[in-house]
């Protein structure tokens, strides 16, 4: 009995373990290709009565997998890279492009099994949207050398002809929210809820600061990094504590900024988004987000590999290549004040007026 | 700088801070108190909660009922709570790894639950501060203690009555004795099982409530994998309490407060290393954890299942 007892629980755990792991891509992976092809066939390119679909179907669709560390609709890093998939698959048909994803993929061993099984199905092209990712990369990628694989945000490629790298330069939104912020605080402290002091964030983070003195060099900026991209609660609590210091004006990055725009939508305080457009979670209180696009750099890659380079090139998302769009608050009752001098800040960056000096 | 940081608004800042940070910490904890009394150890806390996160955002999304909310939320944690009994009671499985199943199904169901319920990070307008007439204007207290939203002050609330019921009740003096010593406990006829699988679904109802403390009191919003760890510190926190309501308080609170210090600390620009700073609550609770527990017996029957000898 005590043996029987041993092994259904074993069991359960398992199965338990394996559906957890399996929901993800199992579930929702022909999701996308089904939303944006209504009169598309999607699933079975042969399928007769569809008249559109025969002179398509000599060419094989463009197949792209991609793995990243949080879901899909986190408005934040992982949404931006499925939103710039969408988009390129609109742009290309669903015919042409297809793409399936892994989220959640926060454990760096399930992500580099996904990357393995995505290279030895066949996709073209495999994106593992996340740094942590890398050194997992850099040991798959030589096993599959006609797969192309892309890693970011960074800009290392190993040195390898079947790695491309992508990153943004997120102090330049960044830069553009700070100024913004500025201008529309009046207690001029303005705060910020940052994840773990690294990479994308601090380049984000920094920017923005940067931002802020360039308008007002006497305005407080507190930075708070709650050393976690996931504690939602203790990213509640720092807005909380930053506007008990008196900040009217806050921003963050990463996912777990959706507990402190909580906040400051219950507190009726200014946020900018940056990564996703962060607008739909409370329209009353978000003025502008810094968007990621990445499908410029995306169809690029693509271009590059229907013409035989599989990798060796790092590519950088900014405001003057599209890469990065400050979307605003159609909503918004102040976002016109600020957003005269957004543009001219934008202008400023691209043309290199304005250079953005970091610590 | 430093000197800052003994203001009178930091102070009050921190203190509040760190009441509101405890409130998951208190519910999940002293249901997990309960199980652990009764000699089961539930380390699938993190999932009751996630679950329970979820079902009472989603219900309060749709309905706009906050309590409803909540009772959804304990209804769907006592049902893992069942599971859970059923599988370390009658089929005497192995309580850490049922536990950690447990836990990776919450997960898992919740995250599946939102995908197809939800499909987006949504916000609803959640349980609202009560200001406590006349307490509420006291300075600096009144801002501290009794300007907080329901679910906080229950939580407060349940510190007292769960030590109450475990100490000066008969019902707590057999959850006691069963986590003791089951075997006398069953030979003056108190049933084992019951108290077990009672202990089981209080614990888990009281986890289903601490996710509707963070979706709809504290948050508002319901994301993957939001609880980030909030239930597993919660089963540590028992054992820094020693098993006793009081001191599982008294550790959430030192948690929570340093927590909220380390906040103020990067927000005053005092110049600690952000890395540092984060590690402080952590820290802390180990060296405190160090210095007190040693003395203290854990309940002897705990993760051990109970079989009648014939």
């Amino acid at each position: 009995m005590k043996k029987f007892a041993w092994f259904l629980t074993l069991l359960l755990a398992l199965s338990v373990v394996l559906s957890a792991c399996g929901t993800p891509a199992a579930t929702q992976a022909p999701a996308p290709v089904a939303t944006e092809a209504p009169a598309q066939p999607t699933e079975a390119p042969a399928v007769t009565e569809a008249p559109a679909a025969t002179q398509a179907s000599a060419a094989e669709p463009f197949k792209v997998a991609v793995v990243m560390p949080s879901a899909k609709n986190d408005l934040a890093f992982s949404q931006s890279m499925y939103d710039a998939l969408l988009r390129v698959q609109e742009e290309m048909g669903a015919d042409q492009f297809q793409f399936v994803f892994s989220e959640n993929m926060f454990v760096v061993d399930d992500a580099a099994a996904a990357i393995r099984d995505y290279a030895s199905q066949g996709y073209n092209l495999i994106i593992a949207h996340g740094s942590q990712y890398g050194s997992s990369l850099q040991e798959i990628a030589p096993d599959f050398p006609k797969t192309s694989f892309a890693w970011g945000t960074t800009v290392d490629t190993f040195g390898q002809p079947n790695i491309f790298a992508y990153e943004a330069a997120s102090q330049e939104g960044g830069f553009v929210n700070g100024a913004m912020a500025a201008t529309l605080s009046k207690s001029n402290v303005i705060g910020v809820v940052g994840p773990i002091e690294t990479g994308d964030a601090k380049l984000y983070v920094d920017g923005f600061k940067a931002g802020v003195l360039s308008v007002k060099p006497d305005a407080k900026v507190n930075v708070n990094y709650i050393g976690s991209f996931s504690d939602t609660a203790l990213a509640a609590e720092a807005a909380n504590t930053h506007i008990s210091a008196g900040a009217d004006v806050l921003t963050g990055t990463a996912q777990m900024v959706v507990g402190a725009i909580g906040k400051a939508k219950d507190s009726n305080v200014l946020w900018f988004g940056t990564q996703s457009n962060q607008t739909s979670l409370a329209p009353s209180i978000v003025v502008a987000s810094q968007v990621y696009h990445w499908e410029g750099i995306l169809k690029e890659m693509i271009a590059l590999i229907q013409s035989g380079t599989l990798g060796g090139k790092s590519f950088k998302a900014d405001l003057a290549n599209g890469g990065e769009v400050i979307e605003f608050n159609p909503d918004s009752n102040v976002a016109a004040d600020a957003q005269a001098l957004a543009e001219t800040t934008i202008k400023g960056i691209t043309d290199g007026t304005i250079t953005i000096t970091l610590p | 700088m430093i000197s800052e940081l003994f203001s009178v608004t930091v102070l009050v800042g921190i203190l509040a801070s760190g009441i509101r940070l405890a409130t998951p910490y208190l519910y999940a904890a002293i249901g997990e108190t309960f199980g652990q009394k009764s000699g089961v150890l539930n380390l699938g806390v993190e999932g009751q909660m996630l679950l329970g996160a979820f079902a009472a955002f989603y219900v309060t999304f749709t309905t706009g009922n906050l309590g409803l909310g909540v009772l959804t939320a304990m209804i769907v944690g006592a049902f893992m709570g069942v599971a859970m009994a059923f599988v370390t009671v009658n089929l005497h499985a192995e309580q850490g790894i049922s536990g950690i199943g447990f836990y990776l199904f919450g997960l898992g169901m919740s995250d599946l639950l939102f995908q197809k319920l939800l499909g987006r990070v949504e916000t609803v307008k959640g349980f609202q501060a009560i200001y406590i007439p006349g307490l509420s204007d006291i300075p600096g207290l009144g801002e501290i203690f009794f300007k907080q939203n329901l679910l906080v002050y229950g939580a407060y609330l349940l510190v007292p009555v769960a030590w109450f019921v475990l100490n000066k009740t008969t019902l707590g003096l057999k959850i006691r004795s069963v986590g003791e010593n089951p075997d006398a406990a069953d030979s003056v006829g108190v049933s084992v099982a019951k108290i077990r699988y009672f202990t089981i679904i209080l614990g888990g109802a009281l986890s289903g409530i601490a996710g509707a403390s963070l979706s709809i009191a504290l948050l508002n919003v319901f994301q993957q994998n939001m609880t980030s760890g909030l239930g597993f510190i919660a089963v540590a926190l028992v054992y820094f309490g020693a098993w006793r309501p009081l001191g599982v308080l008294a550790g959430a609170l030192l948690f929570s407060m340093i927590n909220s210090l380390q906040l103020w600390i990067q927000v005053l620009g005092i110049p600690v290393p952000s890395d540092i700073a984060v590690m402080m609550p952590y820290v802390l609770t180990i060296l405190v954890l160090v210095a007190t527990v040693s003395r203290v017996r854990a309940p002897s029957a705990l993760t051990k299942s109970f079989e009648r000898e014939n």
